[in-house]
């Protein structure tokens, strides 16, 4: 560790080329837990917009009409506007709406805060996406096959679980790590609401030393290897899950 | 002054002092008005000029308007250029000038209240059109102003467009290589805590470990989390900030102090409050053009008068900020 220190310490000295996150403990501290911080939100996201997508799902084929059209509004209002413009309206407008809590000297303080808001909107955007995702592999589903597991007694509850979704989930993964892929990159919007993530601890660091051709290089290539993480993670999972006769 | 060698390369009798100034006065405006003439105005550039004997002067009232304008807006450019040229060329005592032309240009800001703004009126407010106003006093001149930004108050002064700049600007060795920063400066602003009166701090160590919101990018966020051990909760821009800070997500919110006093004059942020020192203070400078040390004399002699008499803390008392150690320290050191 000494040694990646010293040696990034002496490139800065001999060609200039600073990168201030080896060798500054300040700034290896923070970039540390900039880059914790985007991982939780990554893994948030993922989970909870893959469940969205699950229920969503499940909603659009509903008997009830109500259901099906709350559905329906969810996808539009979230499909259909900037990301950017979601966080927002969570952190700044939807949270003055909400109540305070006070602390110790009597000052009011929101709820809800930035990591969380963030959250939640990445959750609603890409889960919207995701419903139709989810959608494109469940109508791909034989009918005879749903009639069929009807015709063995199954309720509609279980016909999803145990029929619709896992084969469905297998025709929808390409679709489904694509959008994955996305919310990784959609996860620095976070910055705009000040949740210390990757891009917001870099433009800090590039603030006070004025090194940003390398805090960028440094930030692609960790979005790069996240990324790629993720598809190679899915599809392994994928391959996993392959079931003979299905798909190629 | 060398008067023969001033004599050798004056410039062309077509731009005579009078006729530069007026040009320069309509371009200025025009340009301002008119953002998108600039273009338009270099695309006409071979055609108007030297076939109009006295354009400046020349009203439109035949022909297309925007020709007219642009003809106009040309010929002030023109001008602006050859009076930096002549200015180079010809080293006329700048007060000198002056005096003879009866006014003082000055640029100033019309959008940092309290050091420069406009009334409702229009009219020019605050304390750097008030130091404006005393110079041009003190030369027995009429003023007028030029408001100017950040990004175009260096140009507007080497073109020529104003004579004098006084706009809140920081007082860096880079700038000092453009124009003359004349010394001593008049005013230095450092950064602080805008805090609600309900969080009670009276020390920059109370926030340690403090939600602090901050600018992203302000030079000064890492000192607040290094030195005070703060939490800084940097957004991308002031408004954001304000609401943030408004909406609780942080006991204070650390910016540059003038700006603060300046928000803090608003009755809407009369439940925010700005109790610590400042930090860091950097020094601001009245500048004018290299070429012109009598001029620059002649404004440090105001300052350091300003310095002695208290006309920057009375003028500090008037607009209802407080008193800036800077000036505290400047007015006991010459008084």
């Amino acid at each position: 560790m000494d040694l990646i220190a010293a040696w990034f310490s002496h490139l800065n000295d001999t060609t200039g080329i600073n990168f201030t996150v080896f060798y500054d403990p300040f700034d290896r501290a923070r970039f540390a837990h900039g880059f914790l911080v985007t991982l939780q939100l990554c893994g948030v996201t993922i989970i909870g917009s893959v469940l969205v997508g699950i229920f969503g799902a499940w909603g659009q084929g509903a008997r009830s009409i109500w259901r099906r059209r709350f559905v329906q509004a969810y996808i539009q209002m979230f499909r259909n506007t900037p990301p950017l413009v979601q966080v927002y309206f969570f952190y700044f407008g939807l949270s003055a709406l909400l109540p305070t809590v006070k602390d110790a000297i009597g000052n009011a303080h929101p709820l809800i805060g930035g990591f969380i808001w963030a959250s939640i909107s990445l959750i609603c955007f890409a889960g919207a996406f995701n419903v139709e995702i989810f959608r494109s592999g469940i109508e791909a589903i034989p009918h005879s096959t749903i009639e069929a597991a009807e015709a063995l007694g199954y309720t509609r509850l279980q016909t999803y679980r145990h029929i619709v979704l896992p084969l469905g989930l297998r025709i929808c993964m390409p679709a489904l790590t694509n959008n994955l892929v996305n919310l990784i990159k959609t996860t620095p919007l976070a910055y705009a609401i000040a949740v210390p993530e990757l891009l917001y601890v870099s433009n800090q660091i590039w603030s006070d030393n004025e090194n940003v051709p390398e805090m960028m290089i440094l930030l692609f290539f960790i979005y790069i290897a996240l990324v790629g993480l993720l598809v190679f993670a899915m599809h392994a999972w994928e391959k996993s899950l392959r079931v003979p006769g299905l798909g190629k | 002054m060398e008067t023969a060698a001033a004599d050798a390369n004056a410039p062309p009798a077509i731009f005579t002092r009078t006729r530069v100034r007026v040009g320069l006065i309509i371009s200025c405006q025009i340009i301002t008005e008119r953002a998108g003439c600039l273009t338009s105005v270099i695309e006409h550039i071979a055609e108007p000029v030297l076939m109009t004997p006295t354009p400046t002067t020349t009203t439109p009232t035949k022909g297309d308007p925007i020709m007219n304008i642009k003809k106009r807006a040309l010929l002030g450019i023109l001008a602006g250029f050859s009076a930096s040229i002549a200015a180079h060329v010809a080293h006329a005592d700048a007060v000198q000038d002056i005096k003879t032309k009866g006014t003082l240009v000055v640029g100033v800001k019309a959008d940092y209240p309290p050091f420069g703004a406009l009334s409702p009126s229009g009219e020019n407010v605050g304390i750097e059109p008030d130091l404006a106003r005393d110079l041009a006093q003190r030369l027995g001149v009429k003023v007028q102003f030029v408001p100017v930004v950040a990004a175009n108050r260096m140009q507007f002064l080497e073109q020529g467009k104003i004579d004098v700049m006084i706009a809140t600007m920081n007082d860096t060795p880079e700038r000092a290589k453009l124009v003359d920063i004349v010394h001593p400066d008049y005013y230095a602003s450092g950064y602080n805590l805008m805090v609600p009166k309900t969080v009670k701090v009276t020390s920059w160590n109370d926030i340690k470990g403090e939600p602090v919101c901050a600018i992203q990018g302000a030079f000064y966020n890492k000192e607040v989390a290094e030195k005070f051990g703060a939490e800084t909760v940097a957004f991308t821009g002031v408004a954001e900030a304000l609401t943030a800070l408004r909406q609780g997500r942080c006991n204070a919110f650390v910016y540059d102090d003038t700006a603060i006093e300046g928000k803090l004059q608003d009755p809407a942020w009369s439940d925010y409050d700005m109790p610590l020192q400042s930090q860091d203070a950097q020094p601001w400078g009245i500048a004018v053009r290299l070429d012109q040390p009598e001029l620059a004399a002649f404004i440090s002699k105001a300052i350091i008068d300003w310095d002695k008499t208290g006309l920057i803390l009375q003028l500090e008392t008037k607009y209802h900020i407080n008193h800036a150690a800077f000036a505290v320290q400047m007015h006991n050191k010459y008084k």
